[in-house]
């Protein structure tokens, strides 16, 4: 049965002790993202409420739909992955791989919409890359698109990192390197993370698409 | 218990045995030796900058030169030196010990926020070998963002990594300091180090992160022209310096509060007393930890912020000197009628206090608007948080060196020369600092490399003063390098103190404890036994 358990490592004398260490180590890691991204939010806060209007029109010419579309898709993995925790718990191996391996996919796609997304704001000249063609009707209409650009990519970046750990952990316990239940802390480490990220996003799409 | 296998990477005295250990006495060490190698940089660039000060005309340095001096003093000193100093050496050392823990929480996690700050510490050296950047420590765009001249992206990206490195540093304490408790020691029975740790922690995991994106974001604009804080795209200067100082600020206290506990532990040591007022002591730090987050704008008094917002930020930076006054009330009383012995720690500990004391109240006089807006950006500044910052912080820093010297490496070095440096470091600083009030009251701005000829005299003594401290700052490394290889064995316990680490053989043995010890009273529980006092 002892290797049903995780390994206890050095400076912990019990395993809840160790357990609830991890995983507070998780939530202030995230904190620490949450306030990452905190930043980000109140330059978006500031700048709405410094240009209302030109925030308005801008927020308009996003893509709503292929935003909705990956909204919808964050939320999918978010609750394979949650499925993905639960069937750790219970030490089945299957179940995890497969879910986990889903949500990465799913990360994916959702990245391969996010370039679509971009390669048309490209071509409507509302990317505000030096060098590029772009045509904004005012300043408050570029800092937004600066704005997205930024959070965006930021979020994208998260995203990528997510789907290797997410990835890692598919074929980890694919591959039996990582025993179930014994790892399940380190799955939920992994699921708490994508959980974040999913999150930020879910924060962002209304703050950024449906800004009126 | 069994020797440990020779491929053990704590093992024996090998360079691998370094670079991979997980012991948290040996990665204080490591840090020790690289926040020493940092701060020699950072006051050779100090010291380049007090020989220009020297004659009205500055001849030493160009316009462009002198800017790179001061910005790069700042940049090292601030995040290689200050904000790392106490937390990664002595609280790396001594939490662990304190609690009676054998270890952090997460050792291979502690080893690689080193490797981290190392890898930020390379990207700044790479900066000032290709010619350093110009914008003073604060970043202050458009200037970083749009007309500097030097190596803004390179350095954000070494500010950026070190923050990564503080992070993970602080992240570790609070969860060891949560879980690793040995049993009884409650939260009201934890060293006030410990306590001072746990709020500066608190700082590091939830301010830093807002410098992080505040840094991608100048990159982002000086890269690829996203222009956040350009008003030509719609962007608003100020509100980078908000952004700047509502981590800049609470990191004010990330280099003091780590100090603050340190000057408790030696006060009671020295005192062999009780801390008065423990409880008041230990919930300051928290006070303001949390105070600290929220008055910010007292850095932009002048910037253009609106009326209301200042007064609200002066009223609320008034507030932390009470937590502060607490802590120094609380010292002094606990020093009254103690049975003090004139050791170095205790030299550098009054120290401390009395150039805390002056910092703190010119602080007050800065928080007053109208004081301010008289003194913003002179001289008197830059005195008040050096008093601060480097009086108070690096007299702690000294402080915590030569109290807990014999413990980290089992040698004693000669007191007397420790006394020789605290007294010659609290006059060389009062030297150089003290005439950079009055500049500043007389209208020298700072960051200046040319002023009017009538400033002299003051920049003279100040220099002169500075080149005192820069040499008394240099004494340790004789007389504690020679107490390692020459030092008598230290005790167990060579100053008579109490707390979990005097309990331990001088160095600690790799696993600090053979057995957790159980903790059954309270802290600083003098006066301690005869036979265990010198
Ligand atoms: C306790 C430790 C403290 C530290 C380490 C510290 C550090 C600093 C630093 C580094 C600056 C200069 C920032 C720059 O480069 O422009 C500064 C400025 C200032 N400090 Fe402090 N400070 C401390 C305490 C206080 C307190 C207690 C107050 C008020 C109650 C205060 C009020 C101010 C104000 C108002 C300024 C802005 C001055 C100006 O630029 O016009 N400080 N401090
Ligand atoms: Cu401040």
């Amino acid at each position: 049965m002892s290797q049903d358990l995780p390994r206890l490592k050095e400076p912990y004398s019990t395993r809840g002790q160790q357990r609830e260490a991890d995983m507070l180590g998780v939530y202030l890691f995230l904190a620490s993202e949450i306030m990452l991204f905190g930043g980000l939010f109140a330059v978006i806060f500031v700048a709405h409420y410094l240009h209302p209007e030109e925030f308005i029109a801008a927020s308009k010419k996003m893509h709503v739909a292929i935003g909705a579309a990956n909204t919808m898709i964050l939320l999918t993995s978010s609750a394979l992955v949650a499925i993905a925790v639960k069937a750790a718990r219970s030490g089945h191996a299957r179940p995890v791989s497969l879910c986990l391996a889903l949500s990465a996919l799913l990360g994916v796609a959702f990245l391969g919409l996010k370039a679509y997304e971009y390669w048309s704001e490209y071509q409507e000249g509302l990317l505000p890359l030096p060098g590029l063609h772009t045509d904004f009707a005012s300043p408050g209409e570029h800092l937004f698109m600066n704005i997205y650009l930024v959070a965006t990519s930021l979020h994208a970046l998260h995203l990528t990192i997510g789907i290797a750990v997410l990835g890692l952990f598919a074929w980890l316990v694919h591959s039996r390197r990582v025993k179930l239940p014994a790892g399940a802390t380190a799955t939920e480490t992994a699921a708490t993370y994508w959980h974040l990220v999913d999150i930020i996003w879910i924060f962002l799409f209304p703050v950024l698409y449906l800004a009126r | 218990m069994t020797a440990n296998p020779p491929s053990d990477p704590n093992a024996g005295h090998t360079i691998r045995s370094w670079l991979l250990t997980t012991d948290h006495k040996r990665i204080a060490v490591l840090y020790l030796v690289s926040v020493t190698f940092f701060f020699l940089i950072g006051g050779a660039a100090a010291g380049l900058v007090r020989a220009d000060l020297l004659t009205p005309e500055g001849d030493l340095l160009t316009n462009e030169g002198y800017n790179r001096a001061f910005t790069l003093h700042g940049v090292i000193m601030v995040w290689f030196f200050l904000i790392p100093s106490i937390p990664n050496v002595f609280g790396n050392f001594l939490i662990p010990l304190m609690i009676g823990a054998r270890d952090l929480a997460f050792p291979r996690l502690n080893l690689l926020s080193w490797y981290v700050y190392v890898l930020g510490g390379l990207f700044t050296l790479i900066v000032l070998l290709v010619g350093g950047v110009d914008t003073g420590w604060t970043f202050y765009t458009p200037l970083s963002s749009m007309f500097s001249n030097g190596h803004v992206v390179l350095v954000a990206a070494a500010v950026f990594i070190v923050g990564f490195s503080s992070i993970l540093t602080g992240l570790n304490f609070i969860v060891t300091i949560h879980k690793l408790r040995a049993p009884g020691m409650g939260w009201g029975r934890m060293p006030l180090f410990v306590w001072s740790h746990y709020a500066t922690s608190i700082i590091l995991v939830l301010a830093t992160p807002v410098l992080s994106i505040t840094l991608v974001l100048i990159a982002a604009e000086r890269l690829f022209g996203l222009g956040i804080f350009d008003p030509a795209s719609g962007g608003d200067p100020l509100l980078f310096q908000h952004l700047f100082w509502f981590y800049s600020h609470p990191a004010v206290y990330i280099m003091v509060l780590p100090a603050l506990g340190v000057i408790s532990e030696l006060v009671a040591a020295a005192a062999r007393k009780p801390v008065f007022g423990y409880s008041f002591v230990a919930g300051s730090s928290i006070a303001i930890a949390i105070i600290g987050f929220f008055v910010w704008g007292h850095h932009m008094f002048v910037s253009g912020q609106s009326m209301y917002a200042s007064a609200v930020f002066s009223f609320l930076s008034l507030a932390v000197a009470v937590p502060s006054g607490i802590k120094v009330y609380n010292w002094t009383a606990t020093l009254y009628k103690g049975n003090i012995l004139l050791d170095p720690p205790f030299l550098f500990a009054m120290s401390f206090i009395g150039l805390f004391v002056v910092g703190g109240l010119t602080g007050i006089a800065l928080a007053m608007l109208s004081i301010d807006v008289h003194v913003h950006d002179t001289y008197f500044v830059v005195a008040h948080f050096h008093y601060i910052m480097v009086g108070g912080t690096i007299s702690a820093y000294f402080g915590a060196l030569h109290f807990w010297w014999p413990k980290m490496f089992g040698r004693m070095y000669p007191l007397t020369w420790g006394r020789i440096t605290a007294a010659t470091i609290f006059f060389g600083f009062n030297l150089t600092f003290f005439p950079q009030f009055i500049l500043g009251f007389l209208g020298m701005p700072r960051r200046y490399h040319v002023y009017a000829p009538e400033f002299q005299t003051l920049h003279v003594l100040s220099s002169a003063g500075s080149t005192l401290l820069g040499f008394a700052y240099l004494l340790p490394f004789v007389y504690l390098g020679y107490s390692l290889v020459a030092g008598k064995r230290a005790s167990a316990n060579p100053w008579g103190a109490r707390g979990l680490e005097w309990t331990v053989p001088s160095p600690p043995p790799k696993h600090n404890f053979v057995e957790i010890p159980t903790v059954t009273g309270r802290p600083y529980d003098y006066p301690i036994d005869k036979e265990d006092s010198r």
